[in-house]
């Protein structure tokens, strides 16, 4: 196990370089010049050259890559053109708010997908397993900003619980931190308990006709408990890969609802980087996104292990 | 048993999450201060207004800083910093006197040093600042409340230039702030405006906090735009941008902000319906849409053919399909803009009419030979998107052969730069838009400065325009420097060098408890008051 963990960090090494290489060359050729952006429409031309030789613009590629890469290693992961602060700093503050978002979001998601799942496995083909099903299909057609303007409708504007906008620091008390949650929260987790619900039934469903259900069955186990302990724990597996991938979507893309929502995470931070040219904040944000990605995937692989005996690395 | 368990567990959480929300009621109600909360047009990334000339910058910039001269809602100046100016009988030096009780938001007095040093430092970056240092010979201070400026000649541009309202806006900071290169930022934000920045809540991008300067003396004049009394009347300004200005006016409705800097016209009919808010502009004379010229390649190369798109184009076609509303646009031939003391339509007549005829003809006369006119077309801002379209009909309705190419604003900002032929990257027009403020008179209009490779992108050269821009800086009166605004409007329309294509503005949205709000040109929140 411990061979195997480490096999698998040392192979996520070359991934991220490949990543860096790619990323670092992609944003070199996309038209736009981040100096240019900085001195703003009344600089003279001389302006913008002397920006872009003090941001190191005008050095080559290699030598550009090179410090970059250097400073990588060492932990630096360089100064945002635009902010004037490092990349770091800029990260750190802009991931409580998706971390936070992300995270709520799981939580509201198995909650809900998890039993709606295996309820519509239990009871298939009647009138419940029907709803589950139709809830799954709308939940996956309609568009997550159309969900996030009904419930800001309905419980901002119209109802007046919940705030409309904006994100307040888990620091600044857990009351506001949650209220700014919610609904966004609840507009990212439709799309994700249509998927994982329906995910959850086609395993459980499987599961279900086996065997050893029978048995457990026949020696007499409450219904809640064949579900439970028997059906759930042996479909967990996809179960639990999906809401891997789920939670690695959240990290990474919430952008739309993060502007729907105005809340400041990484995802506004990557489109104003973006829109901007910020190199150094575009590369280490991508660069974190795979790390986090690989990171997913090695702890999903990993759980495997507990929830299926059988399976030893 | 488990039953039981489960629903002390539910009542638990229940209970929990009851606490946890009810807390946020009480965390407002303990908040006695008044807080502005705004949404501005863009977050705050740079913090330094000579470093850049973002407009949001700027912004900021009038938040913490102070001028030595103001304009007011005319285009008159004003005293600020300043107490007296006195002049010599021969024009050559200018002996300008501060007055009393300015500090800096560190408690340090505003002296004449700090006042000269910054004035240097804008002055090696800013145009309009180069300008005018070019009649200076010499500028020191000569006690701690009195700077000399030494001349090589007479001219009226110490006050105008001091006093320039858009960016870079001359600010005043303390000698060792503005001691820093032009091409380093500053690293303190301390100025001795009626705010102070809050370094501490400062989230870049995401919000900026101000806070009430207890030590700010305001003049005793009535506030008038830029000038007059600044008293700030809130405890602290919170700006927050949010990039979705229908969710902005959401929040506005629930009462969980009080302004929003500019509102769409499209959008205000949900300011309306809310009942909540009402809407004024910052800025009366609002910006100016313009269309650039690369003059350096075939066809614009020509002036006849330049001028043949002064007969083709209209301004309300490029109004209607942008702004829609005609209670936010205004059409205006005037270049210095209408309502302010450069305002003249001399020499305009029968131009911006969407006369293809006579279009047709100067294209005739100038041999067009259906070369190509690389049109940039900016997508991702959205009152610039439809510009480029209009542009591009009307061009092609007297002949113009025109390959309009589509990209991101920030994409055309780094091609414009470019010399090259359109063919290898370069372009031959853009379409773009400017704060009047920027364009009040010949100097600030950087458009206008045709000074070959030292002009803007676009690099129009006409020794004519310089001159005449020269002569402007000389003029020591206003009826003089009119006078020559006339002549370089006319001289435009031989060689133009940019075309105007209307004024307009988006006008702020305040919730109703908010009340007065100036319209000095850019958003401040001095005067401002939170019922």
């Amino acid at each position: 196990m411990a061979y195997y963990l480490l096999k698998r960090l040392i192979a996520t090494i070359p991934v991220m370089l490949v990543v860096a290489v790619f990323i670092f060359l992609l944003l070199r050729l996309t038209p736009g010049d981040p100096a240019a952006m900085i001195a703003g429409d009344f600089a003279s031309e001389a302006q913008v050259a002397e920006i872009r030789e003090k941001l190191g613009l005008n050095d080559p590629l290699l030598v550009q890559f090179g410090i970059w890469i250097g400073n990588i290693f060492q932990g630096d992961l360089g100064e945002s053109f635009f902010f004037k602060k490092q990349v770091t700093d800029l990260i750190m503050a802009r991931i409580e708010p998706t971390l936070s978002l992300s995270v709520v979001t799981i939580i509201l998601t198995v909650s809900i997908a998890v039993p709606m799942g295996v309820v519509a496995a239990y009871r298939q083909g009647t009138w419940l397993d029907r709803t589950v099903m139709a809830f799954s299909v709308l939940g996956f057609s309609i568009p997550v900003f159309v969900i996030g303007f009904a419930f800001i409708y309905i419980f901002s504007l119209e109802l007046k619980w919940l705030p409309v906008q904006g994100y307040q620091r888990l620091s600044e008390g857990v009351g506001g931190w949650l209220k700014h949650l919610i609904l966004p929260s609840l507009a990212l987790s439709v799309i994700f308990v249509a998927f994982i619900a329906r995910m959850t039934r086609t395993s459980v469903l499987e599961v279900l006709g086996e065997d050893y259900i029978r048995t457990a069955r026949a020696k007499g186990q409450t219904e809640t408990k064949v579900l439970v302990r028997h059906a759930l724990r042996n479909a967990a597996v996809p179960i639990v890969t999906v809401i891997g991938f789920a939670f690695a979507i959240l990290i990474g893309g919430v952008v739309v609802t993060e502007s729907v929502f105005n809340i400041p995470g990484l995802g506004l931070l990557t489109v104003d980087a973006v829109l901007n040219r910020d190199f150094p904040t575009i590369q280490a944000v991508v660069l974190l996104f795979s790390m986090i990605y690989v990171l997913i995937n090695l702890i999903i692989d990993l759980s495997y292990t507990v929830l299926d005996p059988r399976i030893r690395y | 048993m488990f039953n039981v368990k489960r629903r002390r567990v539910l009542a638990g959480v229940a209970t929990s999450l009851a606490l946890v929300l009810g807390t946020q009621g009480l965390g407002t109600a303990a908040q006695a201060e008044t807080n502005l909360k705004v949404v501005p047009h863009s977050g705050l990334k740079i913090l330094d207004p000579i470093w850049t000339t973002a407009y949001i910058t700027r912004n900021h910039g009038y938040m913490i800083y102070d001028t030595l001269f103001a304009m007011d809602m005319d285009g008159n100046v004003h005293p600020q910093m300043v107490d007296s100016v006195e002049r010599s009988a021969d024009g050559l030096t200018v002996t300008i006197t501060l007055r009393d009780g300015m500090t800096w938001h560190d408690g340090a007095p505003v002296t004449a040093t700090d006042t000269v040093a910054s004035i240097k430092r804008w002055g090696g970056k800013d145009a309009m600042g180069q300008k005018m240092m070019s009649f200076v010979d010499d500028l020191s201070a000569a006690d701690d409340k009195t700077m000399v400026f030494k001349l090589n000649a007479p001219t009226g541009l110490v006050e105008l230039a001091l006093a320039k309202p858009s960016s870079n806006v001359p600010f005043m900071m303390p000698a060792r702030i503005a001691a820093t290169p032009g091409d380093e930022q500053i690293a303190e934000y301390i100025g001795s405006g009626p705010f102070m920045f809050n370094n501490e809540e400062w989230e870049p991008g995401v919000k900026v906090v101000y806070d009430k300067f207890d030590a700010y003396v305001p003049r005793d004049e009535p506030t008038n735009g830029f000038a007059g009394a600044k008293v700030a009347k809130v405890d602290r300004v919170t700006w927050t941008p949010n990039r979705d200005i229908q969710q902005a006016i959401n929040a506005l409705n629930a009462g969980e902000i009080d302004i929003i800097e500019s509102t769409p016209p499209d959008l205000l009919p949900l300011v309306e319906e809310g009942g909540e808010a009402y809407t004024q502009s910052p800025n009366l004379s609002g910006l100016q849409y313009t269309f650039r010229f690369n003059v350096l390649h075939p066809p614009f190369d020509n002036p006849k053919i330049r001028q043949a798109l002064l007969y083709a184009f209209n301004q309300e076609d490029f109004l209607e399909a942008t702004i829609g509303d005609p209670n936010y646009f205004q059409v205006c031939k005037a270049m210095f803009i209408c309502g302010l003391p450069f305002e003249t339509d001399a020499h305009m007549d029968g131009l911006l009419e969407s006369n293809f005829a006579k279009a047709k003809e100067l294209l005739a006369e100038a041999g067009y030979d259906g070369t190509p006119v690389v049109l940039m077309h900016s997508t991702n801002v959205p009152v610039l998107t439809n510009l480029a379209p209009v542009a591009k009909d009307l061009m092609e309705a007297i002949g113009l052969n025109v390959d309009m190419q589509s990209m991101d604003w920030s994409t055309l900002v780094a091609r414009r730069s470019k010399k090259d032929a359109p063919a290898d990257g370069g372009w031959n027009a853009f379409l773009t838009a400017w704060d009047a403020g920027d364009l009040f008179n010949p100097l600030a209009m950087a458009f206008l400065n045709a000074s070959c490779d030292k002009a803007l992108f676009g690099w129009p050269c006409d020794e004519q325009i310089e001159k005449l821009r020269d002569d402007f800086a000389r003029a020591t009166s206003f009826d003089e420097q009119k006078a020559i605004v006339e002549a370089l409007q006319a001289r435009w329309v031989e060689y133009p060098t940019h075309i105007h294509l209307g004024q307009w503005n988006t006008p702020s949205t305040l919730r109703n408890n908010v009340t007065g709000y100036l319209s000095a040109g850019v958003p401040v929140f001095w005067n401002v008051e939170k019922n």
